[in-house]
């Protein structure tokens, strides 16, 4: 019995600090940002009410959606490609493939934003390339609008989507494919017919992280929008600093956060937790 | 080891993506070679001069020593706290496990910005009690990154523990051992790698944190991300394309003497 006590007490003193410093920083202002989106400027639900009516806060909210689509989609297609390398390559080729994923995945999002800019601003290389050899006369608006962010956000999450991905191939047996070759299937049909459907688990993990990530996104649209492709996070971020609605700002929050968990609850109940990672 | 490999649609595709990846990383050393004070493609003329701004500039250097304080105090205030509750939950299994872990991992599976709203909201709240110890405060930034970074440091260590024989700590406890002397002289040195890559990992994600940081800070307290995110915002320095190319190597070194380290211990 004493030890049973003893066992309890240990545990509680070890996980108290962590829950405790948790619950105070993070829980709790949590419930705040919550009572702000019910309380200020005025009690009662007005903030929603906007939220519903404002076709401002709605063009976000689309445009937000439609980039995150089209960024998962894009970005899903393009880690495929280069996970079939890095998984089943050749060693070389593994060590290459390995390079080219983990050099930009450890790299800060600013880093990343700002070679975009290098890149595709209106004095950047591309522009600078394209004008010296005479294929176009005023450089071309590649930043400063949706396809900069498509293209930045696209870059900063192909490492994300890569690793459910590899691990749904890592575990795929190649009898499999040997012996859809054996039977006379083309290179592209053992492809299509065998071995994307059985990394299904990987594709649909790979774009659920990227999708999530890309509906919070705030650095890359902000830089590479120029303020002209708002996104739901950079409005949440204007609402507090530049036009101070905080309580806007706080239902957007709260908003965001019920769909990110209505959108993980969805999919844990069509795909087991396990098979995600 | 696969025996079935991509064929060249496939390897061309992928070296399309390759040069995708790396593309905007090698764009920025001509820019930071530039002779200009804009952003602008050097002609002709090069010039080291954005790097010695980085040296010069008192702006510069004193971010970085403020990130590397932040970073160094997050991280060790995170490592322990992970640590403490891994041990925790590893060596009395206690009940609701499930829950307190998915509790302490939700910094990491909300929205960064939701997160940066909800520091928002505490350190100007702390800020109203303590002018030391709250918004726009080095301290409150530590705070808030430890926030951010503990669910990490929690998963590397629970991985690693999770990896760990528990017939060792039951003979240690057979023996007599009490809590305290398992915890430290059996559990911790088998973790040893576990809890180092908990605090690097830590300390990385406070060193490079922005989206937080933003909501947080205004004039004192500015960090090396920070004071980058002011200098793309307004006029862009080229400056910062020297200090993107000094990170870059940084990383590209890191990385080969990891996997240098790596392939000796005949891992892989």
């Amino acid at each position: 019995m004493k030890a049973y006590l003893s066992d309890r007490m240990g545990a509680a003193l070890l996980m108290a600090p962590l829950l405790l410093f948790l619950g105070a920083a993070y829980a709790w202002p949590f419930f705040g940002v919550v009572n702000w989106s019910f309380t200020l400027p005025e009690p009662g639900l007005g903030q929603y009410g906007t939220l519903l009516s404002d076709p401002l806060v709605q063009s976000v909210f689309v445009r937000t959606l439609r980039i995150a689509a089209i960024v998962t989609i894009v970005s899903v297609a393009a880690a495929y490609a280069i996970t079939v390398v890095w998984v089943r390559g050749t060693p070389a080729q593994r060590v290459i493939a390995e390079f080219c994923i983990l050099v930009p995945f450890w790299i800060s999002v600013l880093t990343r934003a700002f070679g975009w800019v290098a890149l595709l601003s209106n004095r950047g290389l591309f522009n600078t390339w394209l004008q010296a050899i005479g294929f176009i006369s005023e450089p071309l608006t590649l930043v400063r609008n949706e396809f900069g962010v498509i293209v930045g956000m696209t870059h900063f999450l192909i490492p994300f989507a890569v690793f459910p991905l590899a691990s749904s191939m890592h575990s795929l047996d190649d009898r499999v494919l040997l012996a859809a070759r054996g039977l006379g299937s083309s290179r592209m049909r053992t492809f299509w017919s065998v071995f994307v459907p059985m990394t299904r688990s990987g594709i649909i993990g790979s774009a659920l992280i990227v999708f999530v990530f890309s509906l919070g996104f705030f650095v890359t649209p902000a830089i590479l929008g120029g303020g002209r492709s708002v996104m739901v996070a950079e409005l949440i971020y204007l609402r507090i600093f530049q036009s101070p609605d905080w309580g806007l700002g706080a239902a957007i929050s709260v908003v965001l956060v019920l769909f990110v968990g209505a959108l993980m609850a969805l999919l844990f109940r069509y795909v087991r937790p396990k098979q995600l990672i | 080891m696969p025996t079935y490999r991509p064929g060249p649609v496939s390897l061309i595709l992928a070296a399309l993506v390759a040069l995708f990846l790396l593309l905007p990383l090698l764009a920025v050393i001509p820019v930071s070679l530039t002779p200009t004070r804009m952003l602008a493609m050097p002609s002709g003329e090069l010039s080291l001069r954005h790097y010695r701004a980085l040296i010069e500039d008192p702006r510069w250097i004193n971010s970085i020593l403020l990130s590397i304080r932040i970073g160094v105090v997050s991280s060790a205030f995170s490592t322990v706290l992970a640590l403490c509750f891994s041990l925790g939950v590893w060596m009395f299994q206690p009940r609701f496990t499930a829950a307190l872990v998915g509790f302490v991992l939700l910094p990491m599976v909300v929205p960064p910005v939701v997160s940066a709203i909800t520091l928002y909201f505490l350190l100007t709240s702390i800020s109203g009690v303590s002018s030391f110890f709250g918004y726009d405060t080095w301290l409150g930034v530590a705070m808030a990154h430890a926030v951010m970074t503990v669910p990490f440091a929690t998963v590397l260590i629970l991985v690693s523990l999770s990896q760990l024989d528990r017939r060792i700590d039951l003979a240690a406890r057979g023996l007599g051992a009490t809590v305290w002397e398992r915890a430290t002289r059996i559990i911790m040195p088998n973790i040893k790698f576990g809890i180092v890559t908990a605090a690097l990992l830590s300390f990385v994600l406070s060193w490079e944190e922005i989206g937080v940081t933003l909501f947080i800070t205004s004039v004192n307290a500015i960090t090396l991300p920070r004071l980058m995110w002011m200098g793309l915002r307004d006029n862009i320095d080229p400056a910062i394309a020297a200090l993107s190319v000094i990170l870059i190597i940084i990383t590209v070194l890191v990385l080969a003497a990891r996997s240098a380290v790596v392939r000796l211990r005949g891992g892989q």
